[in-house]
């Protein structure tokens, strides 16, 4: 069982974990939604499926092995993200959204 | 169980054959949904638990639809929950298939694979029947047996191909119900009455692909279809094992106990 596409098991489940990310309509980005637990790939987007888009949520998944998400820490917090409030240049706040743009 | 109502074989067909064949329809899926819907809470993981009843609430939309549209065609009145909590069991037309109990997961699984693999081959075939109504919903339940049928198949898989214990299960579950596919493609003078009126549904050419599905997916899965043994019938003429009663006497008794209480 254990290869690239199946992530190791979890301590809290004897089967493997799983990321969700749902797209609710086309064009739009896939969002994260969840987690489920799964065997192997397929059973993850069954499983998917049943939890995160049987009421129409969704038109497209995608599952990624929890363990090949690689995550910032919250040490991480003030060099990664500090915003910078101090430099106006960094921030496109000059740029006039023209009329009838959706989806910015 | 055999009741002192017990029908012999049809030749004829009855006043209303198309009500009888809807019927037929219908009560798979009700029988079967109930059956799907004891796993709520105890299935084997949260997800499988959920997908279990999904799967179950689909049936059960299913056959208040289709028991609504066998109401209108009786023309007595009779609603769907009429048909559903005010029939006896000797009134029930489901396949015995559907009404074996859910035993344990393997059971519920090769009774779920038998039927679904069955299923979307009928209502493929029913949704281009000329009867608006039942063609409609016959493609409608189709995208949804579509589903069930990959995800009773993957289980299959993952049974037959999984550990010693799981595969002498499935096995075993599979060498159980065996018998009770064999109705799925007995056909009565019902059938032949309604065929006249333009449902035909060809029951030779479904058996031939369920098998091919069937022989597939237990290759597939390692397990061996048993070989041909006399069959079980009597479900389509009211003529159910014991475990009908039972289920039956669970799911009617709050409509019984409290006739047309709402909530």
């Amino acid at each position: 069982m254990a290869n690239e596409s199946t992530p190791p098991v979890t301590a809290d489940s004897q089967w493997p974990l799983w990321e969700v990310f749902t797209q609710s309509k086309q064009g739009a980005p896939h969002e994260h939604a969840g987690s489920v637990h799964a065997a192997d790939a397929e059973q993850a987007l069954q499983n998917a499926r049943d939890v995160y888009a049987r009421r129409g949520e969704a038109t497209s998944l995608w599952i990624v092995p929890t363990s090949a998400i690689v995550a910032s820490t919250p040490g991480d917090a003030g060099p990664f993200f500090d915003p910078g409030n101090d430099k106006a240049y960094r921030h496109p706040q000059f740029y006039k959204v023209p009329r009838g743009v959706r989806g910015l | 169980m055999t009741t002192p109502h017990v029908a012999a074989p049809r030749q004829t067909p009855p006043a209303n054959p198309l009500f009888e064949y809807v019927l037929r329809i219908a009560d798979d899926r009700l029988v079967l949904g109930h059956r799907l819907s004891e796993w709520c809470g105890h299935g084997p993981i949260l997800e499988e638990d959920i997908a279990l009843s999904n799967i179950a609430l689909d049936f059960i939309g299913q056959a208040s639809a289709m028991l609504a549209l066998a109401g209108q065609i009786e023309g007595q009145g009779r609603t769907e929950d009429t048909l559903a909590y005010f029939r006896d069991e000797h009134e029930f037309r489901n396949a015995l298939l559907v009404e074996q109990p859910n035993g344990d997961f393997a059971v519920t699984i090769v009774r779920q694979f038998l039927f679904d693999a069955w299923s979307v081959l009928v209502l493929d075939a029913l949704q281009g029947v000329k009867h608006p109504q039942l063609a409609a919903l016959a493609a409608k339940s189709l995208k949804e047996d579509r589903y069930h049928l990959r995800h009773s198949s993957e289980w299959m898989l993952r049974l037959g191909d999984g550990t010693a214990e799981s595969h002498a299960r499935a096995q075993r579950a599979l060498d159980d119900l065996w018998r009770f596919t064999g109705e799925l493609f007995e056909t009565d003078a019902i059938d032949a009455a309604v065929a006249a009126d333009g449902i035909a549904v060809d029951h030779a050419s479904i058996r031939a692909r369920w098998q091919e599905i069937v022989a597939d997916v237990a290759r597939r899965a390692t397990l061996t279809l048993p070989g041909d043994a006399p069959m079980a019938t009597g479900g389509r003429r009211g003529r159910h094992s014991e475990h009908l009663g039972h289920m039956l006497a669970e799911m009617q008794i709050v409509a019984r106990s409290h006739p047309g209480a709402s909530w």
